[in-house]
């Protein structure tokens, strides 16, 4: 028996583009006058091949070939738009390829959605059985597991009540409880982990942890990329249909951050025109790496740097630079200053550099609030709302919430857990 | 299929333009779903409804008054020697389950299309699941047609032993334009609003309300080339007994026709069947 689970061989898929107007496409007065008009031509002009010039073909994937081993999870990134459904729609045989081949060894099951085929006024009983034979379990399998998905969801008091009067966290429950029972030699997953609350996700990721363990084969797409890291033992970056890095998920996922997320200067520079008249004034401030980059994407686990470029006009004593990080609410998480112990003269720059740890922020975006300012006495000159930036999870301890709001720093705190004294001895 | 029961992994080949291959192997692997999909199309159909299932025998009862009392009653249309009301309720019976199938099937695909751009099965299933749940609606009419029978004291011939054969005539030939109509209905919306109208016409240039008999003979096998005509005069030949003669001629015209309309809508269906998922 090899050990390849899935090979992929020079795939290709091709959508035609209408220049139609939506919705036109597809109209019958639509199809019958084109092909009224095409059979004219062909009558008109009996050599010419018929052309359709309307619609234009749009390669999704393009000759794509890879190789995957059992018991292999796989991570594919990507921006939106690089093909990763429609390779998962393939590989789940929703849609046929273009061109090329697929061998899959092994039985393959699809979680493109949670909960497909869930009918509102079947009740949770019906609907387990209903789903369940969709994601392709027979009966006897759902029979078998039934209590055990029960269980999962924890529903056990709504199991004869109609779907549609469950909660919304109960159905996305009982809907998860379902396709994590399902026992494929391939498991084909998209973004469908991000529901429910944050203790039943950190449930879910568990078992997708013990379905990766048990030696079966799974291929996750995902925007997360701190769960890709930590769920996966290798990564595909998909670009324009075709794959373009593959390596480790740490590897892959920096590659993805430096080149192919929006990586903005976030260069923040004066507009108005009276800072000639400040004693001193902020020029310009960015965001850069430990490599003095200018970029605005960074990983969790690296420290972010801020510099502050001012221009002294008139030097002052007790001049303090400060700066306020503050997240998408507009909080303030922290503010940091330092007194310019120097002497400075007019014409002078001075740059300012601030560090932020790595492992500090959580991954959120973030943006500054500087000012230049002499303590309790004048602030001199402000910017507000500038050098926006990301911190993006690469696979940190917390990485099960990603996207839940859990805070803005990583706080390393310690935990003491003492044993319970048993009450009865 | 159950594969966890199935320690060798089976593996599965997919080629551009050949999955043709797998595809009846896959329809029999996947009868469960079509089981399931079938069960909650029935379960769900009369839920919250006040009266439940009797709308399956309130809707036939209620045309069938009509067409009695407007063909029966007005027209003085002759009923071949059985009660008008039986004659036009063996037509009945047949008729509604072809229109049922046909408006079910019609947007079958439709409503079932998140299921069918998520997961992979042969999509025959949905149409035919569909079919399945109109059959259920059809069995119960036939409890009418029972009732009917004891208030008229009317008892069947020999002949009543050929219906199933006509029943299975009827679930093809509501396949056949099923089929046609769901895969039509999946590019071009259009068919929503042209199946009611085919439901329509078809009740009345189909012989529910009346007798094929009536018909002129030199007109029958033209009127045979309605499909129905042939199912329905079936029905009627093997409920109302004696004095009920089959025109032979059009009944192979429309059995023939009934075939050609199911083979070309199977090959229609499959041939258009593999980008669903992509428009629908």
């Amino acid at each position: 028996m090899s050990d390849v689970a899935i090979c992929v061989e020079n795939l290709g898929k091709k959508y035609l583009l209408s220049h139609q107007q939506e919705g036109d496409r597809y109209a019958l007065r639509y199809a019958i006058a084109n092909g009224v008009k095409r059979w004219g031509k062909r009558l008109l002009h009996p050599r010419q091949g018929v052309t359709r010039p309307e619609l234009e073909e749009f390669w999704a994937l393009q000759d794509l070939s890879f190789e995957i081993k059992r018991g292999d999870r796989v991570g594919i990134i990507g921006r939106n738009g690089a093909g990763k459904s429609t390779l998962l729609k393939i590989l789940s045989r929703i849609t046929e390829p273009t061109t090329g081949r697929i061998t899959l060894n092994g039985r393959v099951a699809s979680l493109l959605e949670v909960g497909t085929g869930f009918h509102p006024e079947l009740t949770g009983r019906e609907n387990i059985y209903l789903n369940g034979s969709i994601l392709g379990m027979s009966r006897q399998e759902i029979n078998r597991k039934f209590d055990e998905i029960v269980a999962f969801a924890e529903i056990e008091k709504f199991l004869d009540t109609p779907v549609k009067r469950y909660s919304s966290g109960m159905y996305v429950r009982l809907a998860f409880a379902v396709a994590a029972h399902l026992e494929p030699e391939i498991l084909v997953i998209d973004e469908v982990l991000a529901v429910g609350d944050a203790q039943f996700q950190k449930k879910c990721l568990g078992k997708m942890e013990t379905v990766g363990k048990e030696g079966r084969t799974v291929i996750f797409v995902s925007h997360q990329m701190g769960m890709v890291n930590q769920l996966c033992s290798k990564a595909f970056l998909l670009n324009q249909g075709q794959i373009i890095v593959r390596g480790t998920p740490a590897t892959v996922i920096q590659q993805y951050l430096g080149d192919f997320v929006s990586n903005t200067v976030n260069h923040a520079t004066r507009s108005d025109h009276n800072y000639q008249t400040k004693e001193i004034y902020i020029d310009h401030a960015e965001t850069v790496n430990s490599k003095g980059i200018a970029i605005t994407e960074f990983m969790h686990n690296e420290p972010i740097f801020l510099t502050i470029h001012c221009q002294v006009n008139q030097w002052l004593n007790h001049i303090t630079i400060s700066a306020a990080l503050k997240d998408r609410q507009n909080r303030k998480i922290f503010t940091t200053e330092s007194e310019l112990s120097q002497q400075y003269r007019t014409n002078d720059k001075v740059t300012a550099c601030i560090k932020i740890p790595a492992n500090l922020l959580a991954p959120n975006p973030y943006f500054f609030e500087i000012a230049v300012h002499i303590r309790g006495v004048k602030i001199i000159d402000l910017l507000d709302e500038v050098c926006s930036f990301r911190v993006n999870d690469l696979g940190s301890e917390l990485a099960h919430y990603e996207g839940l709001d859990y805070g803005c720093i990583f706080a390393p705190c310690e935990w003491i857990i003492n044993p319970l004294v048993s009450q009865n001895q | 299929m159950s594969h966890s029961s199935n320690p060798k992994p089976s593996t599965l080949i997919i080629e551009a333009g050949k999955t043709e291959k797998h595809y009846w192997r896959d329809l029999w692997r996947y009868r469960e779903l079509f089981y399931f999909l079938a069960w909650r199309d029935v379960l769900v159909r009369y839920k919250q409804t006040a009266i439940g299932m009797a709308w399956a025998l309130l809707q036939p009862f209620l045309t069938m008054v009509v067409l009695t009392v407007v063909f029966g009653r007005l027209a003085q249309l002759p009923s071949d020697g059985a009660p008008y009301p039986i004659l036009v309720f063996a037509a009945m019976l047949p008729w509604q389950f072809f229109a049922n199938s046909l408006s079910a099937c019609s947007n079958s695909l439709i409503t079932n299309a998140h299921v069918i751009s998520k997961v992979y099965f042969p999509r025959l299933i949905v149409p035919a699941s569909a079919v399945v749940v109109s059959f259920v609606d059809f069995l119960v009419a036939g409890m009418m047609l029972l009732l009917l029978m004891v208030v008229y004291n009317f008892v069947p011939t020999w002949r009543i032993i050929f219906l199933p054969l006509f029943v299975a005539i009827a679930a093809l030939a509501s396949l056949g334009a099923g089929l046609w109509l769901s895969a039509l209905n999946v590019k071009y919306r259009d068919f929503r609003y042209i199946v009611p109208f085919i439901v329509q016409f078809g009740l009345y240039l189909s012989p529910v309300g009346f007798s094929s008999n009536v018909v002129p003979q030199r007109w029958r096998l033209l009127y045979s080339l309605n499909p129905m005509v042939g199912v329905i005069d079936g029905f009627r030949w093997a409920i109302l007994g004696g004095n009920f003669h089959l025109y032979l001629p059009g009944f192979f015209l429309s059995l023939f026709l009934l075939l050609v309309l199911l083979i070309s809508s199977l090959w229609y269906f499959r041939k258009t069947e593999r980008t669903f998922a992509d428009i629908i």
